[in-house]
């Protein structure tokens, strides 16, 4: 299919448009045909008519003898006048020839070099007629030479020609008067097709144009959209169509859906299931690490990795935890106005990495940010610079001054080490996401990253890692409340 | 050294934080249910509870709640992460600070440390603001001519203001002074005690006239 750079709606109206403007042209010349002519054949025949009957009924002088006519000079210009009379009426031009003589109207506006010759011949033998244009008017010529029956009863030409010149002007503004009518009804006509055309084109384009808008809707994430069902034809076909498949759609995300939150329900769940136990050993771990210098080397080995183990798992479950309250839609945000510089000092410090952090913060920087989120976004963040990358790791806020950010809080946290991989850093913040190798999977619970992300999404802001040289530099952005 | 009364319903739960809390100096009563405990309290006043808040028959927040009713003795709760709803649940029905679940008892014995400290009554003056009658030599506060029984946190955070008169005082540096918390912890503990010394001290605790409010920053005392 060839592409049209119209819309259906154009298509549909011009299509509409060509093909009343045809038939109605169609129709109105035909009837201006027929109608044009009927009119003139009957003003012919009525002018025939009355010159033939008007001649057939006058007394001329020719003929009375055996003279051969036309050489009959007792024919007077009286006599031509006489039969000029007799075919005038108003309008009318009559022209008369008899020979030399000839003879017209007093009205007469026509002379005998306005009748084609070809008339004039024909005139000879019969009556004649033929509708010309003179001076911008219609007239019909009807012309015939006068025959006389001779004594011995056979018609003979008189050499007596009348030219009648009958105008057509009546019929003419007959004529237009239906043209203008025409035209007028052929302008109504159009304007109703016009009309017509918009309003079907309406009519089929108003479901096309819901559909659309419902399928956009439906793309969106509405699925509840539906359509009414209107008629039977192909578009109520498509309606239903569309409807089953936005039905067949919402089953299918609903059902994904319960075991995605089931899916989650379960992990918070098991996270849930394992603090308790967690908790009891957690209470004595301290107790074991104190008594471990005293056991057998071996038992002290095993006592210290069941520790730390039992640490690695308390972080685990937190983490767990914390996600699963984000999945779940449960994290809230407390902002606050805190000073940045004293949050992230006390971060560094309750951590013991007061002495293994770089920190530059302008005094007295405050922002409104919720405490505890900003505490867990930085911990993790250089808690992963500390694991995994190396000294020195620079921790830096500001708040940006112009630009998109205008009046955002941002807070980097760089190391110097071997730095992420460049196909690697996509993946940094996806949870439990092991990175190859050489990062060693022994120290963090694989979701800090993630968590800290979600912590800064729930302020709004976002979290990028780009590359360095050397290292790695984190990047967090705050929006202004 | 203190006595204290832990509730927690989970047997090991409750048999690891009695021998960790043992161990670190404390002498620790431990039960298993809100009925027993507050049996106790009245019976044999322990110096601190600590109490888990998920509790069968009546939970962790009533039994803080009774436990106010009877008098002045500190409440640690024991919380699950993130389940901010306990925690502002317990910390309006009296609770003088929390921790989550799992907690390492270094933490739970420098919180037990901060509550029971001494409160130094180092100025013997009486200071009165209208109604309000502060004796910080005998750490007694009067409202009209009547006892008001502050918790020792109480009665910690209202002299911390009360020691910088006319004075924003964030909550930050309140957490530290009064909880001895040397982190971000949670504003909502400071919220909480100034709510509830309001209810004791204020005329109209909505419209307060002796605590106000600085949004953003912190607490001010300034009497009328």
């Amino acid at each position: 299919m060839t592409w049209v750079p119209t819309g259906l709606r154009a298509r549909l109206v011009i299509t509409f448009l060509l093909v009343a403007v045809t038939a109605s042209a169609m129709v109105a010349g035909l009837g201006y045909q027929i109608i044009r002519r009927g009119l003139l054949e009957h003003a012919e025949r009525g002018a025939v008519a009355d010159v033939r009957e008007t001649l057939s009924r006058i007394t001329l002088p020719i003929g009375a003898s055996d003279v051969v006519w036309p050489s009959d000079t007792t024919v007077t210009d009286e006599d031509l006048g006489g039969v000029v009379q007799a075919l005038e009426a108003p309008e009318r031009t009559v022209i008369v020839t008899y020979g030399d003589h000839q003879s017209s109207n007093a009205g007469a506006r026509f002379t005998m070099t306005d009748v084609p010759d070809q008339l004039r011949w024909q005139a000879a033998r019969r009556l004649v007629h033929q509708r010309v244009l003179l001076r911008d008017r219609p007239w019909l010529i009807v012309a015939t030479q006068i025959q006389r029956a001779a004594r011995d009863g056979v018609l003979r030409p008189t050499g007596l020609t009348a030219y009648v010149f009958v105008p057509l002007s009546e019929e003419q503004a007959v004529l237009s008067r239906l043209k203008a009518a025409l035209a007028q009804a052929g302008g109504i006509t159009l304007v109703l097709a016009v009309t017509l055309a918009l309003l079907s084109a309406r009519r089929v384009l108003l479901p096309v144009r819901r559909l659309g808008a419902a399928a956009r809707a439906l793309g969106a994430g509405e699925l509840q959209v539906r359509l009414p069902v209107r008629g039977r034809d192909e578009l109520a076909e498509l309606t239903a169509t569309f409807n089953e498949t936005a039905a067949a759609l919402e089953d299918t995300v609903s059902e994904l859906r319960t075991m995605e939150s089931m899916s989650r329900r379960f992990v918070a769940d098991v996270s849930h299931e394992l603090r308790t136990p967690l908790t009891a050993m957690t209470a004595v771990t301290d107790m074991l690490s104190e008594d471990a210098e005293d056991l057998p080397d071996d038992a002290g080995e095993a006592v210290r990795i069941v520790v730390r183990e039992i640490d690695r798992l308390r972080v685990l479950v937190e983490h767990l935890i914390e996600i699963s309250r984000f999945d779940a839609g449960a994290a809230t945000l407390r902002r606050e106005t805190v000073d940045v510089g004293d949050a992230l000092a006390d971060c560094l410090e309750m951590r013991g990495w007061a002495d293994r952090v770089k920190l530059t913060v302008p005094v007295g920087l405050t922002f409104s940010l919720d405490a505890r989120r900003f505490d867990v976004i930085v911990a993790n963040l250089v808690g992963n610079a500390l694991n995994h990358g190396a000294p020195p790791v620079v921790v830096s806020a500001r708040v940006a001054v112009g630009g998109e950010n205008h009046g955002a809080l941002e807070v980097t946290v760089r190391d110097h080490g071997s730095g992420i991989p460049e196909e690697v850093l996509p993946h940094v913040f996806d949870r439990f996401y092991k990175a190859g190798t050489d990062r060693a999977r022994s120290v963090g619970s694989g979701l800090g990253l993630a968590i800290a992300k979600a912590n800064a999404e729930l302020h709004g802001g976002s979290i990028t890692a780009e590359r360095c040289d050397p290292g790695t530099l984190f990047r967090v952005w705050i929006p202004k409340q | 050294m203190a006595g204290i009364l832990l509730v927690e319903d989970d047997p090991s739960v409750r048999a690891g934080l009695e021998l960790a809390l043992t161990r670190q100096g404390h002498s620790v009563t431990a039960y298993a249910t809100g009925e027993e405990a507050l049996d106790h309290v009245r019976s044999r006043r322990p110096e601190i509870a600590i109490l888990d808040v998920m509790l069968p028959g009546i939970d962790g927040v009533e039994v803080c709640r009774r436990i106010r009713r009877l008098g002045p003795l500190p409440i640690i709760l024991l919380t699950a992460r993130g389940d901010d709803l306990d925690v502002v649940v317990g910390l309006e029905a009296g609770a003088d600070d929390y921790v989550v679940k799992p907690v390492e008892p270094r933490v739970l014995d420098a919180r037990i440390r901060a509550i029971l400290r001494r409160l130094e009554s180092a100025t013997p003056d009486r200071l009165t603001f209208g109604d309000l009658v502060i004796d910080r030599g005998a750490l007694k506060v009067s409202l009209a001519g009547k006892e008001i029984h502050l918790t020792p946190t109480e009665l910690r955070l209202l002299l911390e203001l009360v020691r910088h008169p006319g004075q924003v005082l964030n909550r930050r540096y309140l957490l530290r002074a009064v909880w001895d918390h040397t982190h971000v912890a949670d504003s909502r503990l400071v919220d909480a005690c100034v709510q509830r010394i309001r209810a004791k001290i204020e005329p109209a605790p909505a419209d307060p006239v002796y605590i106000h409010t600085v949004r953003g920053f912190g607490y001010r005392f300034s009497p009328p």
